[in-house]
């Protein structure tokens, strides 16, 4: 999956640190790297930096809309791969697509593209899979969440990263 | 959005999706751009957080890049009746990070359980998705394990500012 960017010992603590829990406060890059042992202006370039080269994909909030009047709904098309790039462009335009990906199966499932759909009223869910539709000519085959058992980044960074 | 989130909380989401100032005093920053005080933006990320409208703040990790090479979405048919209790216990796994109900989609899609399975190889994925298998023993009715191959988008929420 591309290359992996490099990251040092520090890098990674602050990863492992700082997946939650950030401060709110008037210095909260001081409180954050002060726990971690290091200065706020190293915290501050090096969560620059990692935002960068992709280690992260973001540093901030993470909003549950739902708790908004909104809604995240996962969604999955069967895209076939001679109309792959043009689908994929079509998807990714609209700004409802928080996160898409491309799946591939043991079992070769026709559903290769799944995306996460966020938008802030319940009613824009199914508006977005009829405007994909439309757009894509292509069903969306949407799979909203009846009940979650489990929801926790729980990830540490890996020796062999 | 509806009448439970006020405008200010909306202000802030639009002002914090992409990110959190990367800045000594990023509240403060926020509380300028919102032409409010810093202690009001303060409160209300408090209470956001409090309430579950935000989910946590901190660094979202591009797990490729943190060693989490595989992910597999594995994705179980069991009967309904007994999701709960073995959704329950699939969540409760340590390499499990999501785990959900969902609808099925027949008959393209035989698959009602969805648990998120991460880590450094396929192997290892596929070793996991394994003794989910066996925990599941006759429950399991049919099931796959879906890799994701390439993130095609990953911007997170943004709604309309």
């Amino acid at each position: 999956m591309g290359n992996t960017p490099e990251i040092d010992a520090v890098d990674r603590r602050i990863i492992d640190a700082l997946q939650g829990d950030f401060p709110i406060c008037d210095r909260p890059y001081a409180a954050a790297a002060d726990r971690l042992g290091i200065g706020e202006d190293e915290l501050l370039s090096r969560l620059q930096s990692m935002l960068e080269r992709k280690v992260l994909t973001r540093f901030g909030p993470m909003f549950q809309i739902e708790r908004m009047g909104g809604a995240f709904v996962l969604a999955a098309m069967a895209v076939p791969e001679a109309d792959w790039e043009r689908v994929n462009d079509t998807v990714n335009a609209f700004p409802e697509v928080a996160h898409n990906y491309r799946r591939e199966s043991d079992l070769n499932t026709p559903l290769n593209m799944w995306f996460v759909l966020a938008t802030e009223t319940k009613d824009g869910i199914p508006a977005t899979v009829a405007k994909i539709e439309a757009a894509t000519g292509l069903p969306v085959y949407p799979f909203p969440k009846l009940k979650e058992y489990f929801v926790e980044m729980k990830l540490s960074v890996r020796d062999a990263a | 959005m509806n009448a439970a989130t006020d405008e200010l909380d909306r202000r802030l989401i639009v002002a914090t999706q992409a990110g959190l100032p990367l800045v000594a005093q990023p509240y403060q920053a926020l509380a300028e751009q919102l032409g409010v005080t810093p202690d009001t933006v303060m409160a209300r990320m408090q209470a956001m957080l409090e309430r579950g409208k935000i989910r946590r703040i901190g660094a979202v990790p591009n797990h490729y890049a943190i060693g989490y090479t595989a992910n597999g979405m594995s994705v179980w048919d069991v009967p309904d009746e007994q999701i709960d209790e073995l959704g329950t216990r699939i969540g409760a796994l340590d390499f499990v990070t999501h785990a959900y109900h969902r609808p099925r989609a027949l008959p393209a899609w035989p698959y009602n359980l969805f648990a998120m399975v991460h880590g450094s190889s396929r192997e290892e994925v596929l070793t996991k998705v394994d003794e989910i298998r066996a925990l599941l023993g006759a429950a399991c009715r049919h099931h796959d394990v879906l890799f994701s191959t390439r993130i095609l988008k990953k911007t997170g929420l943004r709604i309309a500012g």
